[in-house]
């Protein structure tokens, strides 16, 4: 069908980018190694472990909310790529053919979710002798993050197109994934919060996600309400991005 | 190839701003097979045409069919029919030529062979071939200017449309690139041109729209369009003092349609037809004793009719 083969083509060339300088997956990959390494052994003695199963490590705890962590930070700041293909006037070349808007955005967006699983499998295995157990539930997790690199990668294009600018973009998508971040449980399980913290995350999705993700790779407790928030939040994000992809006035940056 | 009816769009800076109309009604109709341009200053409202034209921007009002369908209604029938050549262009100057190529063909459905194939053949007609494999970041602006124009032929579109194609580039460049859009013409495609060079809209098109403020103010062949101005000029330098004593005189003869005193030795006369009034402007100051120290036959050019048309000189009518 002609949409797959233009998501097919939108991939390959986004791709194609990614390995031409490859440095860059590394580079996205910093931080959450920092965390892993210079953060995490923190968590040994911590408690972080309280309520889970006997036998579970403070990685168990840990790295679901680091893969989140990584998820966030490689996919919803991609919009400032898309601002140098809007200033070479590529995204509005190509608006003016027959290529599918969603094809132009999904490619993309696939190609953030691809690299952010490949980070995490570096991430899963440099903490696998730091502790880190392995549950097959980890397969379905991956699907949760893939999806939700897929929706907040929509989430960045969507939002580079409407603001045109890194001096405003930037600001933007800081302000709003670090509060996302902690209320998300990713450093620490939100069990340790107090009460009013607790409730206040629970209006934030990602936090869900965290938690699906914590309970897949640990084999224990219920993920279906975080897989469901998930996808429900992706398919959001997509439309909104697709949306943004349609309105073909503002493609190019002058 | 296009035929516009009261094509109209407004911009708006806020909801609440008051609109600016940037095209006030345009009325267009491009031939197949010719070179229409639109001539007129930065500004006036030329590539926000070519931008409905072209289905990136939806017209406020008005219709525009193209290629045989609403721009409006039928978008992916307009776009799978032209070809568009933005201003910048649109290629990224981390891929090589070959690969922006094979990338358009296969948007258009065209097989990873067939892409290839057009690919190569357009590198070929575009002398493009042996840059082919390197990074267009390190091409020459007249070379990516060619290349802009082989993607926008890469589906063999019935329209190409060209935003401001020469703007930037070097006089040889811009050759070159004339040259190119002589070709494509020849091989049958029509062009739709905007430009804010005088000599560019004379040398290039079949047809151009005088363009100002949002709305045509002439349209018609170049030459059509200068004769239709003053008609021709014919300036004379005379010892000092004379032109005051014969404009008058000259200003009563039935060829002559307008005398200029320019300064106190110049005199610029305007007839229709600046070959056959010579002699007679040449006789008569003659009979007044006058010597003539040099004499030059101006013909009327594109700025003399964007000066008629607008009443603005083309140079300073978009500031």
């Amino acid at each position: 069908m002609r949409f797959f083969s233009d998501v097919q083509l939108t991939y390959a060339r986004a791709c194609r980018a990614v390995l031409r300088e490859p440095s860059w997956i590394i580079i996205g990959l910093a931080q959450p190694l920092f965390y892993l390494y210079l953060f995490g052994p923190m968590l040994d003695n911590s408690g972080v472990t309280r309520g889970w199963p006997a036998g579970t490590s403070s990685w168990d705890v840990f790295i679901p909310g680091l893969l989140v962590q990584l998820v966030l930070f490689n996919c919803a700041f991609n919009g400032f790529a898309l601002l140098s293909e809007m200033r070479q006037g590529v995204l509005e070349r190509l608006s003016v053919t027959p290529i599918s808007r969603l094809a132009l955005l999904l490619g993309r967006a696939g190609r953030d979710a691809t690299l952010v699983i490949i980070q995490g499998g570096i991430l899963v295995g440099l903490a696998i002798p730091l502790g880190l157990h392995i549950h097959a539930g980890m397969i379905i997790a991956a699907l949760v993050l893939l999806a939700l690199g897929v929706g907040l990668s929509c989430l960045g294009y969507g939002l580079a197109l409407i603001l045109r600018s890194e001096d405003a973009l930037a600001p933007v998508v800081q302000g709003v994934s670090l509060p996302v971040l902690l209320l998300s449980g990713v450093l620490l399980p939100l069990t340790l919060a107090p009460g009013w913290l607790d409730d206040t995350a629970e209006a934030n999705p990602l936090r869900h996600t965290v938690d699906a993700v914590r309970a897949l790779m640990l084999g224990s407790g219920s993920a279906w309400l975080g897989i469901v928030v998930t996808l429900a939040l992706s398919v959001l994000l997509v439309v909104f991005g697709t949306r943004r992809f349609s309105n073909t006035e503002d493609m190019r940056i002058t | 190839m296009i035929a516009t009816h009261a094509l109209r769009r407004e911009f708006r800076r806020s909801k609440r701003a008051e609109p600016v109309v940037a095209v006030d009604g345009i009325d267009l109709k491009v031939d197949p097979g010719e070179v229409f341009g639109l001539l007129g200053p930065n500004g006036a409202g030329k590539s926000t045409t070519m931008r409905m034209l072209t289905t990136l921007l939806p017209p406020t009002s008005g219709t525009a069919i193209v290629a045989g369908h609403d721009v409006a209604r039928e978008r992916a029938a307009v776009r799978r029919r032209i070809g568009f050549v933005a201003q910048g262009g649109g290629t990224d100057s981390a891929e090589t030529a070959r690969a922006e190529l094979v990338m358009q063909g296969r948007v258009f459905g065209l097989s990873k062979a067939d892409a290839l194939a057009r690919a190569d053949e357009l590198l070929g007609r575009f002398s493009l071939t042996d840059a082919a494999e390197r990074r267009l970041g390190t091409w020459s602006g007249g070379m990516r200017r060619r290349l802009d124009i082989a993607i926008g032929l890469v589906n063999s579109p019935e329209l190409l449309l060209l935003d401001e194609p020469t703007t930037g580039l070097d006089p040889a460049s811009r050759a070159e690139v004339w040259a190119e859009i002589r070709a494509v013409r020849d091989a049958g495609t029509t062009i739709l041109i905007t430009t804010h060079y005088l000599e560019e809209a004379d040398e290039l098109c079949d047809r151009v729209a005088i363009i100002h403020k949002g709305k045509v103010a002439r349209t018609g062949r170049p030459d059509e369009l200068k004769s239709q101005v003053a008609g021709d000029g014919i300036v004379v330098t005379l010892p000092a003092g004379r032109p005051e004593a014969v404009a008058p005189v000259v200003r009563e003869q039935p060829w002559c349609r307008g005398v200029d005193e320019v300064d106190a030795k110049t005199l610029r006369v305007y007839v229709d037809d600046g070959s056959r009034a010579v002699t007679d402007l040449l006789r008569l100051l003659d009979s007044l004793s006058t010597p003539v120290i040099t004499l030059t036959l101006t013909r009327p050019s594109l700025d003399d009719v964007f000066l008629t048309a607008t009443g603005h000189p083309l140079a300073t009518a978009g500031i």
